[in-house]
């Protein structure tokens, strides 16, 4: 098999793999990390393709994913320590109160 | 090695979804990230693989284990690992999978060249500064927006505990 088609092959199911982690697991900080998983497929492939193409736009990308990566962590782990800390479980069904 | 190492992150990432425990999903997660930053580094683009490990390794998943033994959540071993969501996310799994892998398999993609990267870091660094200028400002005020946003959480938090 050739080299980019295993690429975006590994790019897909990690992307994926994420994507079932989010819809199936119930702790809240596990969904967060497959996110994290989502986010790494994606900047595999848009390395893969921009190697492919020889153009730095693809890695010009894959560091702003870096920066949204990094706020999306840095904001969302302290709403998550604030409902663990209102209703003393990380399981999100116990989140059904939430509004809005 | 490419394969090996891809191999390796796709394993660790399936041992996330089964793995109990934040902690070990939080290892098997960072088991993945470096991985894929080794097939940076063979792919020729050693600056992602760097900032890779650097930003991800280094700062996210640094800043997820703190929090996770901050935490100290025990899960009641009794509960259930899965939502009732299993088997409708199980088939939209094999649907996904399924449809990117049918549509990498039949796109006619060009074949990497082989040994030497096909971009440097002056080409990356001048192409990020001067054609996508734009996008980089615009980073600086998503940063802003990002700081504020957590200061307000914090502000919520203490008017919560009065």
């Amino acid at each position: 098999m050739d080299r980019v088609t295993l690429l975006l092959w590994l790019s897909g199911a990690l992307f994926s793999l994420g994507l079932l982690g989010v819809i199936v697991r119930r702790n809240a900080l596990v969904m967060l990390m497959c996110m994290e998983l989502m986010l790494n497929g994606v900047n595999l492939s848009l390395v893969t393709f921009s190697q492919q193409r020889g153009d730095a736009a693809g890695a010009v990308l894959v560091f702003l994913v870096f920066v949204v990566a990094t706020a999306e962590i840095a904001l969302a782990i302290p709403i998550v320590l604030l409902l663990v800390r209102f209703t003393r479980s990380m399981n999100i069904d116990r989140y059904s109160d939430l509004k809005g | 090695m490419l394969a090996g190492m891809g191999a390796v992150a796709l394993i660790a990432a399936v041992l996330m979804l089964v793995l109990r425990q934040p902690m070990r999903v939080a290892l098997a997660l960072i088991t993945t990230m470096i991985m894929l930053g080794g097939v940076y580094g063979l792919l020729g683009v050693h600056f992602i693989a760097a900032f890779q490990v650097l930003i991800y390794v280094g700062a996210v998943m640094v800043f997820m284990v703190y929090v996770i033994m901050l935490l100290e959540v025990r899960e009641t071993p009794g509960s259930d690992r899965y939502s009732r969501w299993l088997v409708p996310g199980v088939t939209a799994f094999a649907l996904l999978t399924g449809a990117l892998g049918i549509s990498v398999y039949r796109s006619s993609a060009v074949a990497l060249p082989a040994g030497a990267p096909t971009f440097s870091l002056t080409q990356f660094s001048s192409a990020f500064l001067t054609t996508y200028w734009l996008e980089f400002e615009l980073t600086s005020v998503f940063l802003v927006a990002a700081i504020v946003a957590a200061l307000a959480v914090i502000k919520v938090s203490r008017r919560a505990n009065g």
